[in-house]
């Protein structure tokens, strides 16, 4: 009877999971998909929670031997446990409400360390009591060797994506600097590393001591800290959704100890989403996981090529001119990236773009997948401004709309926009997918100074006649524009 | 214990994943990202299963519940709090939605 009703709960709550995401397919559908995924959780939270109750119930067929459940020492443990789980989701609920979506990525980097951190005390957990989680004995070899495996990858996996979440999240924050901090022999440090790893799992699945699983999980937070803090902040998109995708295994990797089907396929369902993320990160990129994952992107060779060019001279503009040349436009077309994300122009830029739409002047956005610092990022600081959902545009549904344009506005983007990805093979992003900005009538370039972008590359675009740089904090050039058009 | 029918389940799970996810619209990456975050933390099941079970009094130790409960701890924040943003997010993105109708 428990079994069977397990089961039934188990069912709704992978199909309401896979619904939730099914949902995301279209802004109409999402939220109602959210709700879903909420439904799912609390079936399962809720299930597990009154399990024993159930049980006993169902065993002696009277409700009210539930009672007996007091007398046992376990109450302690009921009470602390809803207590941490309402503490938790107080503090949880009052992040969300709280953060301000320009530090979106930073958030969702420190909840993936989260998960990770709770998949490794919950392999500890598992390890300390294997009699309660199926295995056969009491003592250190309580496990079989294939759980033993299963849960050492598991807690491997999770001690990775903490320490790697962290540095994640200390580099979005700005604590720790976003340049790609490479070390000597970083890549034979790191394969020493996952070599360490392996040969501690096999080990540890044919003596389970406690020794070989610390060796294994502090090992595996080196290894996460090492693999991160090379990387530099605008191949951050592909970290964070490569952490999202690490948190999903973690979790197969328990689900797969304990045989628990639910944790197997949310987590496959979690693994590949993440993955498919980092895969379109990458491909908006033009570079392999690998190739990110290996980090040091923006090193000396790429500044030095750079500035060995003698491309011409720069044309500066004013706000002022800026914002004649913008009023007296039939097409506008805006480019944002991170620099907008830091200034917060996103709302300075709806208001221009309601004055330029009353003036019939069309507006609309322009995304790059690697635009900002996480998947979707700009999307969302568009939508947090009430820029309308059809006005912004991915790249493959705009880019041929920039020949046809009168003024591109790149409000703090740059590589992004960089012509040489199409036209210079020796360039370091050569045969990255860009957005045409060239091709339109005018571009005003929003910018802080005439310096590089992450990658420490050269713009060309900056010394092309039609190009026009408005230098200044993104906000501010914005809000001028904007005074000089009202 | 290795039971092979989970293998066959990941996988499958796996395409599932794949062939949902493919479909999830590029603008909305973002909530995407935070909704998978929360429903990674249904490792919950397992923390509050650690901290509370009942039947293993004789070989319980002490430390399995207080990891779990510490793991129900953040797996809390990370559930509500990745529903929450997510919830932010997706309302955004339909308030623009309304306004686009007008």
């Amino acid at each position: 009877m428990l079994n069977e009703l397990s089961v039934l709960v188990d069912i709704t709550a992978i199909v309401l999971f896979i619904l939730t995401l099914r949902g995301l397919s279209s802004a109409a559908t999402s939220e109602r998909g959210n709700i879903f995924g909420i439904i799912a959780m609390s079936l399962l939270i809720l299930f597990c929670l009154g399990r024993d109750g159930l049980i006993i119930a169902l065993r002696d067929h009277n409700i009210t031997s539930v009672l007996m459940l007091s007398q046992t020492k376990v109450v302690l443990y009921y009470i602390a446990t809803i207590i941490a789980l309402i503490s938790g989701g107080a503090i949880g609920y009052i992040i969300a409400k709280k953060i301000n979506m320009t530090s979106l990525p930073q958030l969702v980097a420190a909840f993936h360390s989260l998960v990770g951190l709770s998949a490794v005390c919950i392999a500890v957990a598992v390890f300390c009591s294997p009699a309660a989680f199926g295995g056969s004995g009491t003592g250190l070899n309580g496990l079989s060797i294939a759980a033993a495996i299963e849960m050492s990858l598991g807690a491997a996996v999770g001690a990775v994506t903490f320490t790697g979440s962290v540095v994640a999240f200390g580099k979005l924050h700005g604590i720790i600097s976003g340049k790609p901090l490479s070390f000597k022999w970083q890549h034979k440090i790191n394969a020493a590393l996952g070599l360490i790893i392996v040969i501690a799992i096999i080990l540890f699945s044919l003596a389970q001591t406690p020794q070989m699983l610390s060796i294994i999980i502090l090992t595996s937070l080196a290894l996460g800290y090492l693999l991160i803090m090379p990387i530099g902040g605008a191949d951050m998109p592909v970290i964070v959704s490569m952490l999202n995708s690490y948190s999903g295994w973690a979790a197969a990797g328990i689900g797969f100890t304990l045989n628990n089907n639910v944790l197997i396929i949310i987590g496959a369902l979690v693994g590949t989403s993440g993955a498919i993320l980092s895969q379109i990160m990458c491909k908006g990129m033009n570079r392999s996981l690998i190739n990110v994952i290996l980090g040091g992107v923006g090193g000396e060779t790429a500044l030095a090529q750079g500035s060995s060019k003698d491309h011409g001279n720069v044309k500066l503009c004013s706000t002022e001119d800026a914002a004649f040349i913008i009023g007296n436009a039939g097409s506008v077309i805006v480019v944002p990236g991170y620099g907008m994300a830091v200034a917060q122009a996103q709302h300075a830029i709806k208001e221009m773009s309601d004055i330029l739409k009353a003036k019939d002047i069309s507006v609309r956005y322009a995304i790059h997948p690697v635009a900002g610092r996480m998947p979707g990022h700009m999307n969302v600081l568009l939508a947090e401004a009430n820029i309308p959902y059809e006005d912004v545009l991915e790249i493959d549904e705009i880019n041929h709309e920039f020949a046809r344009t009168d003024v591109v506005l790149v409000v703090g983007a740059n590589d992004i926009t960089n012509p040489a990805a199409k036209n210079d093979p020796t360039s370091p992003i050569y045969g990255m997918p860009i957005l045409d900005v060239e091709k339109a009538k005018t571009v005003l370039f929003v910018k802080r100074s005439l310096a590089s972008g992450y990658a420490g590359i050269d713009n060309t675009l900056f010394y092309q006649s039609n190009t026009m740089m408005v230098l200044g904090d993104a906000k501010k050039v914005c809000e001028g524009i904007l005074r000089e058009l009202k | 214990m290795f039971n092979p029918e989970s293998l066959i389940i990941f996988i499958l799970a796996c395409f599932v994943g794949y062939y949902v996810v493919l479909k999830v619209t590029p603008a909305l990456h973002a909530p995407l990202m935070s909704v998978t975050n929360a429903i990674s933390s249904v490792i919950i099941v397992v923390a509050i299963y650690a901290a509370t079970e009942t039947t293993f009094v004789v070989a319980y130790r002490a430390s399995t519940s207080w990891l779990g409960i510490i793991a129900v701890f953040l797996t809390a924040i990370n559930i509500v709090g990745g529903f929450m943003l997510t919830r932010r997010m997706l309302a955004m993105f339909a308030k623009k939605k309304k306004e686009g109708d007008k």
